[in-house]
């Protein structure tokens, strides 16, 4: 083994997860260069085990078809998995997702995308949306295709993510060529949950895409709320509660994306008492039909689709949370310092209030 | 070996910056100012002695943690854990700082020109001549003076970006058992919870303000006059031993 430069690389160091992310309101695309360097700012954050990043924008020769961005032990994982999207899915591209290799990024899995629609004559399902439909397609291959995980499942967006430092992460799957109008990264230091690739973040489904930082103590409750909703988890990681909770809250529940905040970060019960009659009444009724979607624990999230990106934090504040704004771009990240690398005059910088979602919308 | 010493820490690596100070300051300088510093970590922790230091650029997590004597400026923002267990010296902090402000201090001074955020002043105590302020001149987040223990914190609400937000936020002075908490002007009465005795300040806490404010405009190019224009509250804890009963009733 080498060793390394300096001795610290041996140490334990006490961190917590890294966030970085940005929007250009007006879709103009930029390289993940800039949220690779930001994200690399908050290094002391994470700990080698869990880099990732989505990105929207990417794929405009091929913005009509789902793509699927498979993680899998081995070739015959993918090709359990291949046979399954194949029975489903039309494909119209199947190819490796294309790395650099480096020396910082280990072993990988094998590594693949399919672009795809959903069949006409599906084989099952055939009464409900398409969403729904690639949403039960995904759950089927991460559930009984073994070794196989569908990591990313949206139009013209992808999820990049393995275990390595983010800025690692970023090289290997040569971010710096994608361009994009909204960009998300996360720099990881597992707690409670392995660190492995599939446990990296972003967690996705369809176009949504969540990267955290905290823990979510109510994993437990969410799960078993969701897996009623044919919504089940195979990640091993808290953070994918969040991802399926946003696709039910706000693609099939019709919910805005504050009132989506609001489910995860409720206001207290004495805030409630000091509303107006009609405030009141609505979230009381929120937090009482939607209780088990709260979260509870320490978070400071940023989740994304192809039309926003929001900052939320918990509600009493338990980890940090920085948003800017220049022109037609938002920043929103762990700390002031990254924010700076990729802006370093920003027109306005800001703590959003605990529970308070900061949403940042493209310009319709 | 001079005096004075700037750095360009632009790219330096957290610990290697720190020990870099740490080397400069044994060899005999006493003023160190540092260049575009960007979120690097433990800025002055545990230095000690008549030193200055300036940060310009962005403070990172716990700058002047256990810092023990010297004056710092930062020029920008501190990210969370400014003066985490600062014992003696004292930091002026001209943007924003971010959660956790001065937990467990134990002395000096702490002025930040604009907003806090959460949490300042945790379990801040004094013991003796040890008297640990903060002064603030913007607004405050949730929980300010949380199991605070002894010292003072000053918020004055004048000089934080603009918002709707009341001057200090939810839980103010929770398990509060020592200390005193000024707030410039008033507060909602519904985030006054019970535990607290709030009273206006009299002319003995106008003084004791005062000199905490003089320090405050000299920094900051303030105009004093403005600033004790007003009438001030002071909260206090009502009981010493808040969870004497919690676990075990008397």
């Amino acid at each position: 083994m080498q060793m390394p430069s300096a001795d610290y690389d041996f140490q334990k160091d006490i961190s917590g997860c890294g966030l970085f992310g940005v929007i250009n309101r007006h879709k103009n695309r930029f390289s993940g260069r800039m949220a690779i360097d930001a994200i690399a700012v908050q290094r002391e954050r994470g700990n080698g085990m869990g880099g990732g990043f989505a990105a929207y924008g990417i794929y405009p020769e091929m913005a009509d078809k789902y793509a699927l961005h498979l993680m899998c032990d081995n070739k015959h994982a993918l090709d359990r998995a291949e046979e399954i999207i194949k029975r489903h899915f039309e494909i119209y591209l199947s190819e490796a997702i294309p790395v650099r290799k480096i020396p910082a990024v280990g072993e990988s899995p094998v590594l693949w995308r399919f672009f795809v629609l959903p069949r006409e004559d599906r084989p099952c399902w055939t009464d409900i949306s398409e969403n729904d439909y690639v949403v039960r397609v995904v759950m089927e291959v991460n559930k009984s295709a073994a070794g196989a995980y569908i990591f990313s499942s949206g139009k013209n967006m992808g999820a990049f993510k393995g275990v390595g430092f983010p800025e690692d992460i970023g090289e290997f799957f040569r971010l710096d060529e994608y361009e994009g109008y909204i960009w998300t990264a996360h720099n990881r230091f597992p707690t409670n949950t392995p660190g492995w690739w599939g446990g990296a973040h972003p967690f996705t489904i369809l176009d949504w895409s969540i990267v955290h930082n905290g823990e979510i103590s109510s994993y437990g409750i969410n799960k078993r709320y969701l897996c009623q909703h044919n919504y089940e988890c195979t990640l091993m990681t808290d953070t994918e509660v969040v991802a399926y909770l946003l696709d039910m809250f706000i693609r099939k529940h019709g919910m805005s994306k504050d009132m989506a905040a609001k489910v995860f970060a409720p206001p207290f019960w004495e805030e409630i008492d000091r509303m107006d009659r009609e405030e009141k009444e609505a979230f009381t009724a929120l937090r009482m039909v939607y209780g088990s979607g709260m979260l509870n624990g320490p978070f400071a999230v940023l989740f994304a689709d192809a039309h926003g990106l929001v900052g939320l934090n918990d509600r009493i504040k338990l980890r940090p949370l920085i948003v800017a704004e220049k022109g037609d771009q938002v920043y929103m990240a762990s700390e002031d310092c990254s924010i700076r690398n990729a802006c370093p005059d920003p027109e306005h910088l800001w703590a959003p209030k605990a529970g308070e979602p900061v949403i940042a919308e493209v310009f319709s | 070996m001079e005096s004075k010493m700037a750095i360009d820490t632009r790219g330096i690596y957290y610990r290697d910056l720190n020990e870099r100070i740490r080397e400069t300051v044994r060899n005999g300088t006493t003023e160190v100012e540092l260049l575009n510093v960007s979120g690097q970590r433990y800025i002055g922790t545990a230095l000690a002695g008549d030193l200055e230091i300036t940060i310009n650029g962005v403070a990172g997590q716990d700058t002047a943690a256990f810092m023990c004597g010297p004056k710092m400026r930062i020029n920008g923002n501190a990210q969370d854990g400014l003066a985490n267990t600062m014992d003696k010296g004292e930091v002026y902090c001209t943007g924003m700082s971010g959660d956790v402000l001065g937990y467990a201090m134990r002395g000096g001074q702490v002025h930040v020109l604009g907003d806090v955020g959460y949490r300042a002043g945790i379990h801040m105590k004094a013991y003796k001549d040890k008297l640990p302020t903060i002064v603030i001149g913007g607004r405050a987040g949730d929980f300010l003076g949380e199991y605070m223990a002894g010292g003072i914190i000053i918020l004055l609400g004048l000089f934080g970006a603009e918002s709707s937000a009341p001057i200090a936020g939810r839980c103010l002075g929770t398990g509060i058992h020592g200390g005193t908490i000024f707030v410039r002007g008033q507060i909602p009465e519904y985030q006054l919870a019970d535990n607290l005795l709030v009273q206006e300040a009299d002319a003995e806490d106008l003084k004791l303000i005062e000199g905490f404010v003089d320090n405050f405009c000299r920094e900051f190019g303030k105009d004093k006059s403005e600033i004790m224009d007003s009438s001030f509250l002071r909260i206090r804890p009502r009981l010493l031993r808040p969870y004497g009963n919690m676990y075990v009733p008397n």
